[in-house]
């Protein structure tokens, strides 16, 4: 308490230098309310989502995070560099804050951008417990706005994480409400002939898998900044603006696909790291990734931010209005996609089926080889291009005929992993030193996630060396997506672009899809690595990454982290 | 002897499951990080049967489990009571331990406890249960009684979606004995049949479905004449209603 006081009035006086910024957050139970329904949660400083906590880079941070809760929590600063004591995983980096204990975390601020902080305790994420993070960069930034604002989705769903998992358990398509129908049989059988139809039925019956398998968890209300569609979060404008929007996807298991009907929208920065512009009309933003969007608004309307599940079994809504109350229409959802047997190639290991895009082996080849990827039908000799390339939409993030490929809904522009360059890059581009093959694995039915076919619970832990560059290369051989999130350590992409590869901290990998980044093995110390759906973390398709050698971290860090135990 | 056969199949069961992961590193957020034991409880059916010669049942058949991915204990129920003779006509417990076999199949091997109206039975039960190509959920079960009898049930159910929430679902069951046990009126060879449609309506997620059906009943062979000698009926269609839960 005295420690704070003195700190304050030191920051008062000497406001120039660096200097300790020091915030203040309790752990609390909390009523969500999404207009749908309310929900007995878990919030920072009485309120789902937490406070929009505001770094700058260059400052020392101090954290205090008093828990009021009747269990362990824990928070995580998803996407920050920093001593892995600080990191927040409970059983990784620190034991975790008790009942009733406070946990000072500090830690330096080195990077800029858009970032979110959440509990790694449990299912507490899912139930409230994020906020999002701002850091303020020490340089001009490549982009100019007149106003930003933090646009923050999650899926609220109106069970806890809990029961969510425990029902998975029992049943693995508990919550899917988009299964084929008696009467969608009769329809297909309508367009496409009876036998056809019977026929593809038989083919997903025989494998038991489900095309209508994209999202594990419906029911749910897409909310930003905590209010549901009715209750239509709302951000201010005056025509002429460039508004920069921050959008982080909180969400336990929703990938949202977002659009602005009427803007367009300058995509300026991925997961914090600024990228070269690209002007898109739609996105899709997978589990807890950000991007920065800059929309120019010129007219004196109001505008729907729709941002729609992938799997279409919902949406959240947003407004940007020139005046409180200004509203613009709601699009209405799109059909569901449905998986196609591309999405399941992965998944066979016995695939012969006499299906036209099932060639195993072009699957098998990696969709980041150029030369596979334009062996198919399409001359695109550039990536950046591949979303214009006239006919059918091609995208070597995603299998070739899959099902879940995203087109925007006015024809237009949809973001692409493909279309992500560095704006500057943070690292020496070198050859990798070692690759490492991370299946991604699972069995549906039974609600089982694994890397390389093991669980976490069985699984020894990943050794790197400090200095190294590692190359992981992500095979998903099951028919969900899976955004894969390694702390403490960037991501950066393989798009092909060579030292331009993006930099990011979550890497979505489609179905059936191989997808290769590397990381500067720069971080001393004990890290997690999982699924950041929720549901497939804690049954198993998780990490904990093993950084040894490198500066002498037990001194290096613990000078920078302060004490590591519980302060409390 | 076949109480011992019993608690040897479950030993080896609890033997398989524990000495297989060998202990990986000692890694504190394994516990943090996973979401590990998990339980559930449920009816599949738990109807009131009307037949067509007035004869009033109330059937109940469900199930709880506690457990792992690896290894589940599961405690099966099912019993049919009769409203005329205020008795319960089957009753039986089973307490499995449960283990996949499969990507899509479990073993299931304990014991089974018959307590109705007349002479119990203690069974060792050896069973597969699962999900079959084109979405059949198959369970069956190799039963040994005290008395030294054998036989092997067999159930077979497939889900037809009318909407998302409209559901239909087919049932079979059958039992086959290998020896007579006329105390209980079971006959040699194939003894029942039981064939069901139920359409049932999602109200509540997936925790309450309250269903309507008919159910067509038949005994064979010997076991027809042991129910015959007793005054039963070896053929019976019944209308039913009733509800699912699972929680």
């Amino acid at each position: 308490m005295n420690k704070r006081l003195i700190t304050g009035a030191f920051a008062l006086l000497m406001p120039v230098m660096a200097w300790a910024g020091e915030y203040d957050l309790t752990v609390d139970r909390v009523t969500i309310d999404t207009g749908d329904f309310k929900k007995q949660g878990i919030g920072y400083n009485g309120a789902s989502p937490g406070p929009v906590l505001k770094f700058k880079e260059g400052e020392d941070v101090v954290i205090n995070v008093t828990n009021n809760l009747d269990e362990m929590t824990s928070i995580h600063w998803h996407g920050l560099i920093l001593p892995f004591e600080q990191d927040g995983v409970p059983g990784i980096s620190f034991p975790g804050i008790a009942p009733g204990e406070t946990f000072t975390y500090r830690f330096p601020i080195v990077q800029a951008g858009t970032y979110w902080f959440h509990s790694h305790s449990g299912f507490q994420e899912p139930n409230g417990a994020y906020g999002a993070i701002v850091i303020e960069p020490e340089g001009r930034e490549p982009f100019r706005y007149d106003r930003d604002y933090v646009v923050q989705l999650t899926d609220k769903h109106p069970h806890s994480g809990d029961r969510i998992m425990r029902n998975l358990k029992m049943s693995a398509d508990y919550y899917n409400r988009q299964q084929q129908t008696v009467g969608d049989f009769f329809d297909e059988s309508g367009e496409k002939g009876f036998v056809a139809t019977l026929r593809d039925r038989m083919m997903w019956g025989d494998m038991r898998m489900m095309k209508a398998d994209i999202e594990d968890v419906q029911g749910f209300t897409g909310l930003i900044n905590g209010k549901g569609p009715e209750q239509n979060w709302t951000g201010l404008f005056k025509p002429g603006e460039r508004v920069r929007l921050r959008f982080i996807n909180s969400s336990a298991m929703t990938y949202f696909d977002i659009r602005i009907p009427g803007l367009k929208m300058t995509v300026v920065q991925a997961d914090g790291n600024n990228v070269r512009p690209v002007s898109v009309d739609e996105f899709r933003i997978g589990v807890a990734e950000t991007y920065d969007v800059i929309v120019h608004i010129r007219d004196e309307e109001a505008y729907t931010i729709f941002a729609e599940s992938m799997g279409r079994s919902g949406y959240a809504r947003g407004t940007l209005a020139p005046s409180e109350g200004m509203v613009a229409a709601v699009p209405e959802l799109r059909d569901a996609p449905m998986l196609t047997m591309a999405d399941m190639a992965g998944h066979m290991d016995h695939g012969d089926m006499d299906h036209g895009s099932m060639n195993h082996g072009a699957m098998n080849d990696d969709t980041m080889d150029h030369s596979a990827m334009n062996q198919e039908s399409m001359n695109q000799g550039d990536m950046d291009h591949s979303a214009h390339g006239g006919g059918m939409p091609e995208d070597p993030f995603y299998a070739s005929g899959s099902g879940l490929l995203p087109t925007a809904s006015n024809g237009g522009k949809f973001l692409s992993y493909a279309d992500l360059r560095a704006q500057s890059p943070l690292f020496e581009e070198r050859e990798p030193t070692r690759e490492i093959e991370m299946r991604l694995t699972g069995n549906m039915e039974r609600y089982e996630w694994s890397i390389n076919g093991i669980k976490y619970e069985d699984a020894d832990p990943i050794v790197l060396q400090y200095g190294e560059r590692v190359r992981f290369k992500f095979v998903n051989e099951t028919m969900m997506t899976h955004p894969m999130h390694l702390h403490g350590m960037w991501s950066i992409l393989d798009v092909g672009a060579g030292k331009w590869n993006p930099i990011k901290h979550v890497i979505s990998v489609a179905p059936a899809t191989t997808v290769y980044m590397e990381t500067e093995v720069d971080a001393p110390g004990e890290w997690a690595f999982h699924c950041h759906l929720s549901y497939h973390a804690a049954s198993g398709m998780f990490r904990k990454i093993v950084v040894e050698g490198g500066p002498d971290s037990s001194v290096a860090e613990g000078e920078q982290s302060g004490k590591q135990g519980g302060e409390s | 002897m076949s109480r011992v056969m019993v608690s040897m199949w479950g030993f080896a069961l609890a033997a398989t499951a524990f000495a297989a992961p060998a202990f990986a590193q000692e890694d504190p957020a394994k516990k943090t990080q996973t979401a590990k034991n998990f339980w559930g409880v449920s009816a599949e059916k738990l109807e009131y049967r009307y037949s067509d010669s007035d004869e009033e049942l109330a059937v109940i058949e469900g199930d709880a489990y506690y457990g792992t991915d690896e290894l589940k204990f599961r405690w099966l129920f099912a019993g049919e009571w009769e409203e005329a003779h205020n008795a319960w006509e089957t009753l039986e417990n089973q307490f499995v331990g449960q283990v996949p076999v499969d990507d899509f199949w479990d073993a299931k091997a304990g014991v089974r406890i018959d307590t109705p109206e007349g002479p119990d039975r203690v069974y060792g039960v050896l069973g597969l249960t699962g999900l079959a190509p084109y979405w059949f959920e198959i369970d069956t079960n190799l039963y040994i009684s005290d008395e030294g009898d054998a036989s092997v049930d067999f159930e077979a159910e497939y889900e037809l979606l009318i909407t998302n929430y409209w559901i239909v679902s087919a049932s079979f069951e059958s039992l086959v004995a290998f020896s007579e046990d006329q105390e209980i009126g079971v006959g040699k060879g194939l003894n029942s049949t039981e064939v069901g449609l139920r359409l049932s309506y999602d109200l509540i997620d997936r925790s309450l479905a309250p269903y309507v059906g008919v159910v067509y009943e038949r005994k064979y062979g010997d076991t027809a004449d042991l129910a015959r000698d007793s005054g039963g009926s070896t053929e019976d269609w019944f209308a039913v209603v009733g509800a699912r839960v699972m929680f």
